[in-house]
Parts: structure tokens; C-alpha cells; sequence
């Protein structure tokens, strides 16, 4: 035995220790790595049809670039394409979605990760996703056929119709406010322990623990919440095609009928567009403005992000 | 009116018990801690230290199924009644625990804040500055009070803990095995730091270094596991000195000798 054992170990190490080819781990790599790059190109081929048939669009002769960005009409019709007409009504809808996401989301946040007992939020979490999984399409007609009505009665039917940002809005906001909720509580939950135990042994109160320790701390989290609520709502469809007018115009008024961005592409596209006309072309451009304006929301809310977190950390 | 004003104790504990749950992690505890000097708490892994300590200051309250048996009087009043609100115990007893946890803001702020909640209508300047003198922190610190203190290192931030603690002037201070995250040279300033608290408060500390405990403590509590039960209790309790030259349970004397544990 012992005899054996001497013998083997007398080890070539060079050979043992060499590179062994692992063809499985090979394959993974190039497969994920296939992926990867798939998504990119993606990305890219969308941007290059939006891009290329933008540029049709801005070639016309009828469309240049500063009429498209400063002017406040867009009237194809008659060959007006001031963006501002669209961009308005989507920041105005967009902006009271955040208003009432924010602050409902963010308390409901804090009461589930710090207020609530684990059996109230084994009941509260899954719902609050429920309200998540809703279509928007019914999210649409709750706004057109609920909300607006008692809008209407609350302002007064005169001075505001049945389209209405308002609505549109208030309604965008409750389909954001489950996501501003579930990832603001990940955030706070994942604060450390002893953050928590730091400000209770000060004598804090539950409620000041959370709004004053918690919640700054967890900001980035809260920021990044708040980045894809805004992001959700610039690109919701549904909801403002049906309940926030059929028509562009240039207002930041809540109680005016307005068409967003994307309330406009989804009217003109569902009709018979011709192919190759104005009309056609400029949904590209519209698409483009849409990136844009998601793209410069997301660096404005970053920034503030940042900002405030350089106070703290 | 409240003649438990003149007791001659910080704070004592009567036959409590600690349980989480059906456990009973603590039994039948019965300490005097004396006003103005510092306590250690001492004895091996998981024998309940922490788990008493916390009792002092109700921080066990929030693992949802911790209760006590007994009681914890501070001046007569027992902690553990029905009408004592947790919130004004904790700003009574304060805490400093075993990693430094300063707060995601300045260092300025770090102190202000509790004082501030807790109702503080003095000069806040003066109040920072006299906290973090009496932290031994001032010197290293007043030229950056606006900055965060997770720039400070860790026996900074501790001591930045420590200066939080001070600025809300409670009767008593609980102390986590604060120097256990720290080096030695850290550990030195919060045990010369201790010293010079101990002239206006209570300590009680919890630590797993039988030297720190000689060196700093003027009382000394000895727990143990029992070892049927699993649950823990203090098997002795005197001046650090007898602890540590001649005890009178021959396990604190294994135990201080380095025996076991």
C-alpha cells in the first residue's frame, strides 16, 4: 500500500497543472455573450428606423428643425409641426402623475418596510402588485368614465370637458404609484439594521426614524423610483389616447383637452396612413422627441439625485 | 414625592428573565448598577450579555417576540410597566453599539438630530461643540462639521457616536462591545474617553476582552450559559478587582484566567 502510494506521488506537475480546455464553459460564455450583444443590436436597429425615417421627415420641405422644436402648433394639415403642441401635454400629464405617485407611493413605502406587522404585508405587498398588472386600457376607461365625472363636478362641468390632462394624470399616477411603492420599499428595506437601531436608541420616534434617517438613506433607491415612474408615464399610451383628448394643443392647464406624444402616434398610426407622406414620417420624428424627452427627464432627476445624496454621503 | 429619587442606584434590575419567544435567553438577573461608574458585563459567546444589555434601554422591544419577566427600575420607576413609553426611555439610556452606525448625514447634523428631536431649544452650536469636546472628537473635527461622517475612520465615527449619545444628556449609557470594530490605538481614546465620561454618567458595557473590561470597568458582571437550560444568567457580581483577583465562583475564575471561554 504504502509502496503504491509513494509511487504515485511522484506527479509530473507541469502536465496536472496545465490549461484544460472546458469546452461547457466556453460555450456559456459566447451564448451570453450572443445575448448581450443581441439586446444592443436591438436597440440600435430601433433607433435607425426611428432616426432614418426622422431624417425623410426633417428633409421635407415643409419641416425645419427650428419650427419643429420652437414653434407651438402642429397642425399636419396645414403644415404646421411645432413639437411643443405634443411635449406640453405629455409633461403636464406626466407631472401630475409624479405628484400623486411620489407621495402615495413613497408613504405606502414606508409603512409597509417600517409601519406594517409581517402578516399585513404577507395581504398589502401582493395587492399593491395587482394594481400593477392592471391593462391600461381599463386603467384608460377608469379615467375617461370615473375620474373625469367627478372632476368635472369638483371644477365645475363648464369649465372642463370630458377629455382632460387631469384625469389622464391623476389615473397615470395610480399605475405608477405601485412601482414608485415596490422599489422605495426595497430601498428602505435594504438599509442596514443598525442605521435603524442607531436612531431608535436616540429616542426617535418611529415616524421620525423613517422620514429623517431611513429615507435619506435610502434616496438613491427612492431616486431611481422615481426615474422609472417618469419614464413609465412619458411613454404610457392608453391611458391619455383615451382619456386626455384627441387633438393637439399647446397648454400646460390640467383641465384642457390635449394630445401627448404618444396619445398622438397611437391616433394617426391606427388610421390609413400612406406611406412616405408628411404625415407618415413625422410620427418618426414624434418617436424621436420621445426618447429625447424620457432621455433628459431621466438626467434631470439623476442630477437631483446626486445632489441631494452629496449633502449626506 | 418619588423616594426612589434617593436610591443609590443608576438603574437595578429585579428577577428578570428575558425571553424570545418560548426561549428564555436570560433568567432571574438581579444587578445594582452603581451611579457614576462604569460596569462591564463579561462572559463567554452567546450567554445573553447583549441580550440583557439591550433589556436596559427596551431595544429588544422590537424583536416582535421578545417579553420580560421582572423588572428594570431607573430611579424606582420600572421600565418594563405598562405606561412607560419606549421612545422616552431610549432618550434616557442611550446606546452605542458594536460597529460605529453614524447617521448618512454631516457631522454637524449627526449630533444635532437627536438633540433636535428631542425637543432641544438651546444654542445647537454650542451643543455640537460641547458634545464633541466631551467626545474627545472636537480637535479632529471643527474644521469640517458640514462634511459626511462616513469620511471619518472608524474610531472617529465612533466616536462621533458617542458625542450623538452625550448630546442628549441621558442618565445612562449602554455600550455594545463599542471597541471590538476598532484597532488599538481607536481603542485606547474610547477607553480613556470612558474615564472621562464616568464623571457624569452611568456606563454599563458589554465586552468579550476580559483586559478591557480590568482595565476599564469598577464593576464587573459575570454571565454565564447554563448548560441544561441554554439560557443565561450573571453567576457573580462585584468590584472588577475581586472579579479578576479573587473570585468566588471557580468558573469566573476559569473564565478570567483564560481557562475556557
Amino acid at each position: 500500500m504504502t509502496t503504491k502510494i509513494s509511487s504515485l506521488a511522484a506527479p509530473n506537475w507541469a502536465a496536472q497543472l496545465r490549461k484544460k480546455a472546458r469546452w461547457g464553459e466556453s460555450a456559456i460564455e459566447a451564448s451570453l455573450f450572443a445575448v448581450g450583444i443581441l439586446t444592443i443590436l436591438i436597440t440600435l436597429a430601433i433607433t435607425i428606423v426611428l432616426g432614418d425615417q426622422a431624417l425623410l421627415f426633417f428633409a421635407e420641405p415643409e419641416v425645419n428643425l427650428q419650427e419643429f422644436f420652437l414653434t407651438t402648433s402642429w397642425q399636419p394639415q396645414i403644415g404646421d409641426f411645432g413639437i411643443w403642441a405634443l411635449v406640453s401635454a405629455t409633461l403636464t400629464t406626466s407631472a401630475i402623475a409624479i405628484l400623486v405617485a411620489l407621495p402615495l407611493g413613497l408613504s405606502a413605502a414606508i409603512y409597509l418596510s417600517e409601519y406594517a406587522k409581517p402578516r399585513a404585508r404577507a395581504v398589502l405587498k401582493p395587492i399593491l402588485e395587482t394594481l400593477a398588472g392592471i391593462p391600461t386600457v381599463v386603467y384608460g376607461y377608469f379615467a375617461l368614465l370615473f375620474v373625469s365625472p367627478i372632476v368635472r363636478n369638483l371644477v365645475g362641468v363648464e369649465k372642463v370637458g370630458v377629455y382632460n390632462m387631469l384625469s389622464a394624470g391623476l389615473v397615470m399616477g395610480i399605475m405608477i404609484l405601485p412601482l414608485i411603492a415596490s422599489i422605495s420599499e426595497d430601498a428602505l428595506s435594504a438599509v442596514p439594521n443598525s442605521l435603524r437601531e442607531g436612531a431608535y436608541a436616540m429616542g426617535a420616534t418611529k415616524f421620525e426614524v423613517s422620514s429623517q434617517v431611513l429615507v435619506p438613506a435610502a434616496l438613491s433607491g427612492i431616486g431611481a423610483s422615481v426615474i422609472v415612474g417618469i419614464s413609465r408615464a412619458v411613454g404610457e399610451t392608453m391611458i391619455v389616447a383615451i382619456a386626455s383628448g384627441a387633438g393637439p394643443k399647446f397648454s400646460f392647464n390640467p383641465l384642457d383637452a390635449a394630445e401627448t406624444m404618444t396619445g398622438h402616434i397611437a391616433r394617426i398610426s391606427g388610421g390609413d396612413l400612406p406611406y412616405g407622406t408628411v404625415d407618415y414620417t413625422s410620427l418618426f420624428a414624434i418617436a424621436l422627441m420621445l426618447f429625447l424627452v424620457t432621455l433628459i427627464l431621466n438626467l434631470i432627476s439623476q442630477w437631483i439625485v446626486t445632489k441631494f445624496r452629496e449633502q449626506y454621503e | 414625592m418619588q423616594p426612589a429619587n434617593n436610591t443609590q442606584y443608576a438603574i437595578e434590575t429585579r428577577n428578570l428573565s428575558i425571553f424570545y419567544g418560548e426561549f428564555e435567553a436570560v433568567t432571574n438577573v438581579n444587578l445594582q448598577i452603581e451611579k457614576q461608574k462604569i460596569t462591564a458585563i463579561i462572559g463567554p459567546s452567546g450567554c445573553g450579555k447583549s441580550t440583557l444589555l439591550r433589556a436596559f434601554n427596551r431595544m429588544n422591544d422590537f424583536v416582535p417576540t421578545s417579553h420580560v419577566r421582572g423588572e428594570i427600575l431607573l430611579q424606582g420607576t420600572n421600565l418594563y410597566g405598562k405606561e412607560i413609553d419606549p421612545v422616552e426611555v431610549r432618550r434616557r439610556i442611550g446606546m452605542v453599539f458594536q460597529k460605529p452606525n453614524p447617521f448618512p448625514k454631516s457631522i454637524y447634523e449627526n449630533i444635532a438630530w437627536g438633540a433636535r428631536i428631542n425637543g432641544y431649544k438651546g444654542n445647537m452650536d454650542e451643543l455640537v461643540e460641547q458634545s464633541l469636546r466631551a467626545a474627545a472628537l472636537w480637535d479632529e473635527v471643527k474644521d469640517k462639521l458640514k462634511q459626511s461622517a462616513y469620511a471619518l475612520s472608524g474610531g472617529q465615527q465612533q466616536r462621533l457616536c458617542i458625542a450623538r449619545t452625550i448630546a442628549i444628556q441621558p442618565e445612562i449609557i449602554l455600550m455594545d462591545e463599542p471597541a471590538s470594530a476598532l484597532d488599538p490605538i481607536a481603542t485606547l481614546k474610547i477607553e480613556e474617553l470612558m474615564q472621562e465620561l464616568k464623571r457624569n454618567y452611568t456606563i454599563i458595557i458589554v465586552t468579550h476582552n476580559m483586559q478591557q473590561a480590568a482595565r476599564v470597568s469598577d464593576y464587573t458582571a459575570m454571565m454565564m450559559l447554563h448548560g441544561d437550560t441554554r439560557s443565561g444568567t450573571v453567576i457573580e457580581y462585584d468590584r472588577t478587582d475581586v472579579i479578576f483577583t479573587r473570585p468566588k465562583d471557580k468558573r469566573t475564575e476559569d473564565y478570567v484566567t483564560g481557562r475556557f471561554g
